[in-house]
């Protein structure tokens, strides 16, 4: 099992059942074991804001939803997180990678790869940097804010989703 | 351009054609504001931000529970900037999915600055998308019969209908229902099964 797939599985325990988003190659283990198969609902969203409205909907239908987007696309989402799912309190985990990661990285990348943890916070939106080793404790914290009905965000870094557990 | 319905009227006769089990998402501007005047229920969900989102709310609902028939009041301005939207709700083909577009021609709620849907045939955009079924109406028979027809269809249909430009009749009270009350009565009807 990969560590995309391990990942995908233990959000299917958890009860996480809608996946929407944009690719990002850094999560594309993620992405393939989505499109293999999920026992919920995986859509493929044309635009990031796109994918965290679906999400709204489908809290509001009953479903634990999942966006999933590259930093590139956090911009583009940001309207419909904080004047829908946050204010509406639809929460939802937001899987988000890190491109522009520690300054190295193409150009397009490198601005937001140093303002995302800001935006973030700025936004009051919870977050923490992915590893597979924590995997289980980052969960519960996004359990928890789900209960508080609070979307909050796991950040991943390059490298957490390549090879093989 | 000259159009017979009024925005409300158009509202008012789509409303009353809603099936009593279906679940609305109405855009934000004057759309929401009209329809929460005319008709009311705990299935309407009323965005008042997140512009151009609102096929995206009920494409979520759609295909969270597939049983349920899905409206969506929208209107130009909102349609244009989710335009992406139309590809994705038509390649995702929910059933029971009905999107009615009120077209002014205007972003009526920030002053009536004009959009560009005089021009461009938004429910052409739908059609091409790959939408079951797309329609245009510029008076109230035809509102009537596309409206018959879209709620007939099996798979996503779209009906734009023209409206004269113009704001809300004086008078008209915004929706005061909080957004954390919206999404809870919407989700006790998805949970209930009524409405």
């Amino acid at each position: 099992m990969t560590p995309g797939e391990d990942f995908v599985a233990r959000l299917e325990a958890r009860g996480f059942d809608f996946f929407t988003g944009v690719p990002c190659s850094l999560i594309a283990q993620v992405l393939s074991a989505l499109e293999r198969g999920v026992r919920g609902v995986y859509v493929e969203a044309v635009r990031e804001d796109e994918a965290v409205a679906q999400a709204a909907g489908a809290y509001m239908a009953g479903r634990k939803p999942v966006v999933l987007m590259q930093n590139s696309g956090l911009g583009n989402s940001l309207n419909a997180i904080v004047s829908l799912n946050q204010i509406y309190r639809q929460p939802f985990l937001l899987v988000v990678t890190w491109r522009g990661f520690e300054g190295k990285d193409a150009p397009e990348h490198l601005v937001m790869g140093e303002a995302m943890p800001a935006i973030l916070d700025a936004i009051r939106l919870p977050w923490e940097v992915y590893a597979h080793d924590r995997i289980d404790a980052a969960l519960d914290r996004v359990e928890a804010r789900f209960t508080e009905r609070r979307p909050s965000a796991l950040v991943i870094p390059p490298g957490v989703f390549e090879g093989h557990a | 351009m000259s159009a017979g319905l009024s925005r409300e009227q158009a509202i008012a006769i789509a409303a009353a054609a809603v099936p009593a089990e279906a679940v609305v998402v109405a855009a934000n501007g004057h759309v929401s504001r009209a329809l929460h005047a005319v008709a009311d229920r705990p299935a309407n969900f009323y965005m008042i931000g997140s512009m151009g989102l609102a096929p995206s709310i009920a494409l979520g609902i759609a295909l969270a529970r597939p049983e349920r028939l899905v409206v969506v009041f929208d209107g130009d301005g909102n349609v244009l900037m989710g335009a992406g939207s139309l590809a994705t709700v038509a390649a995702k083909r929910p059933r029971r999915f009905v999107h009615l577009c009120f077209d002014n021609e205007r972003h009526a709620s920030t002053g009536g600055q004009r959009t560009s849907s005089a021009v461009v045939p938004l429910e052409r955009l739908a059609e091409a998308a790959g939408y079951a079924f797309a329609a245009r109406a510029t008076d109230e028979g035809g509102f009537r019969a596309a409206l018959a027809r879209a709620f007939a269809t099996d798979g996503p249909a779209f009906v734009l209908v023209k409206v004269k430009p113009g704001g809300l009749p004086p008078g008209t009270a915004r929706v005061e229902i909080t957004p954390e009350e919206m999404t809870d009565r919407l989700r006790r009807v998805l949970a209930g099964g009524a409405t």
